[in-house]
């Protein structure tokens, strides 16, 4: 399958999903109801319509803040959500509930950004430590020192018992997105489109700070532009839904072993692959225990698992 | 022309190179040989601004290294490195690609197709173009590696030992391509090599090498003798001479 019939095919699957979504839920709606009914219209704007982008906007460019953090890390089993990054932006919203209450939501956001990189930055020059020839030694750092710094956030929301926000950030989903509260996403949004604009500066860093530099980039600046990509996404999906491990992890792998990592032809597939395997977790988790939900990760974690594991006993490596 | 001048250099606290002074004239081949660990990989990755310079200064043309702008250099001297890090998943055509970033930044015109193919075919990659690298041969992994330093298209080019892993028509072919670049095009080329006999086969100039300091510098039928190898690599190893040309027995 090439790269552009792949492309063709998830974004059929991806529009299909949208129009199941935006019909699933626990108020009946059929498409014929939006003539008809006033209310379904309202329903459809106020919450079907935000859930659905919120979900297909977090999925796609979580998968690319991963593959950006694969590049810049040179390591394929790190993501945002699991080394630090996410719990770092839990910890700057914390600070910022707890510090200027009444701050705009913007600036609770920026300190989230700051606290998120601030942390993605230590990580890294953790791992920059660590003898190349173990590579698996990266993402169980990330997996402690992420878990280090959940639990002082934990800690610290304890301390001011603020525990029940804990939960809103910790656990991804997306049952109480409505309209009015989820509009930050589409700065990730903006966000993972601009980077595509760099897509050939991520995976020159990709190669190596050698070939980078003997290739003219200035590759501690596009690594620092990598990660701030990387924190503000994070930072605003912890903040809106909460944190979604697995789909910055398995979808820039599946992209990767199947069309290769030369970002500026495959991370609009990425983007694509992102959305669309997110949002049927999010349906299957609407649908699976109606009229109750699972949260999104939790089925993500299984569906992505199983995909993860069937891409690695199967199939051709890298066609073209 | 590069000018290297009183370049030193320590891994930490041990010192490496040695108050280094050398020019390398514009045009030609010159090789770099030496022993094991004598600098040469040092020497180059500092030329080629890879390490950042403890002290002296080197000047390529014009543009002195450390000072000018990297994307400047880039458009005047290329390397391949000794050893590249370990790719990430890439094809060929894709690899020789990025050897036209410091043109194109992101965004190749038709002119950087053109210069990819070319490389792609003066390497005789066409088959392979559209392979992914880790599912080459080491010695045509090799091939691809030097088809992207010969995209990037500078009037210098710095290899540390190209012709590992390269058979001997590989080998020869490369080093007709250098020689032709370097008379046809007027590049200046810097090789390092263990190969003696490849060295004075085809090098302009020829320099040694030996324990961080330049030993000798000169024509390889100047330069390669029985003293220099028992100098310079510590081995006893006897040289003919055929039509002319020093040829070391092994
Ligand atoms: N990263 C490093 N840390 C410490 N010492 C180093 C490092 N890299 C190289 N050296 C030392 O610097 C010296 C010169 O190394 P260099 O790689 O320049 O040698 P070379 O002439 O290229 O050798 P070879 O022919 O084996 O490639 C050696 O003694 C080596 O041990
Ligand atoms: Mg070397």
């Amino acid at each position: 399958m090439t790269r552009q019939t792949a492309g063709v095919l998830w974004l059929t699957g991806l529009l299909a999903l949208a129009a199941v979504s935006l019909f699933v839920g626990v108020i009946d709606m059929a498409p014929g109801d939006l003539f008809a009914d006033p209310e379904a219209l309202r329903l459809l704007a106020l919450s079907r319509f935000p859930r659905t982008a919120a979900v297909l906007i977090t999925g796609a460019s979580l998968a690319v803040a991963g593959t950006i953090m694969q590049m810049l890390v040179r390591n394929r089993f790190v993501e945002p959500m699991t080394a630090g990054t996410g719990q770092g932006a839990a910890l700057g919203i914390l600070i910022a509930v707890i510090v200027t209450p009444a701050a705009p939501l913007m600036a609770k956001m920026a300190l989230a950004s700051a606290t998120a990189l601030a942390s993605t930055l230590g990580f890294l020059a953790m791992v920059r430590r660590l003898p190349p020839t173990q590579p698996l030694l990266v993402p169980l750092v990330g997996l402690v020192y992420g878990g280090i710094i959940g639990a002082g956030v934990t800690f610290v929301a304890y301390q001011y018992d603020l525990l029940q926000y804990i939960d809103i950030w910790m656990t991804g989903e997306f049952s109480g997105v409505l309209k009015g509260r989820y509009e930050l996403l589409w700065i990730a949004a903006l966000v993972a489109v601009l980077t595509y604009f760099a897509a050939d500066q991520f995976a020159i860093a990709g190669l190596g700070r050698t070939a980078s530099v003997s290739l003219g980039l200035n590759y501690g600046q596009v690594v620092l532009i990598g990660l701030v990509a990387i924190s503000i996404v994070t930072a605003l999906t912890v903040v809106t839904v909460g944190m979604i491990p697995f789909v910055g992890l398995v979808v820039p792998n599946i992209v990767s072993r199947r069309f290769g990592d030369n970002l500026r032809a495959t991370l609009p597939l990425t983007a694509l692959m992102g959305g669309a395997l997110t949002l049927a977790s999010d349906i299957l988790g609407r649908l699976l225990r109606y009229p109750f939900e699972i949260p999104v990760g939790t089925v993500f974690g299984v569906l992505g698992a199983l995909v993860f594991l069937w891409l690695l006993y199967s199939g051709p490596r890298h066609a073209k | 022309m590069i000018r290297i001048e009183n370049v030193s250099f320590a891994h930490g606290a041990a010192p490496v190179l040695h108050d280094i002074s050398l020019d390398i004239p514009r045009g030609g081949i010159t090789a770099l040989v030496g022993a094991n660990g004598a600098g040469k990989s040092t020497l180059l990755s500092l030329i080629a601004r890879l390490a950042p310079l403890q002290g002296g200064r080197i000047v390529v043309d014009d543009l002195e290294v450390g000072a000018c702008r990297s994307d400047e250099l880039a458009r005047k001297l290329a390397i391949l490195p000794q050893t590249a890090d370990a790719a990430p998943r890439l094809t060929v055509r894709e690899l020789v690609g990025f050897g036209r970033y410091p043109y194109h930044k992101g965004r190749p015109g038709r002119d950087d197709h053109a210069k990819v193919e070319a490389a792609i075919a003066a390497f005789e990659l066409g088959a392979l173009a559209d392979r992914p690298l880790d599912t080459l041969s080491g010695g045509q992994r090799q091939r691809a590696q030097v088809a992207m330093t010969y995209a990037q298209d500078t009037d210098y080019v710095l290899l540390d030992e190209p012709l590992n892993n390269l058979d001997i028509a590989g080998s020869r072919a490369l080093m007709q391509l250098l020689q032709h670049l370097a008379r046809e095009h007027g590049r200046t080329i810097v090789v390092v090599l263990h190969d003696l006999n490849y060295a004075s086969a085809y090098a302009d100039h020829l320099v040694t090498m030996r324990a961080g300091r330049i030993a000798e510098a000169g024509h390889p039928t100047e330069v390669v003798t029985a003293d220099m190898l028992r100098d310079t690599f510590g081995t006893e190893a006897g040289v003919h001479h055929v039509n002319g040309a020093p040829v070391v027995l092994v």
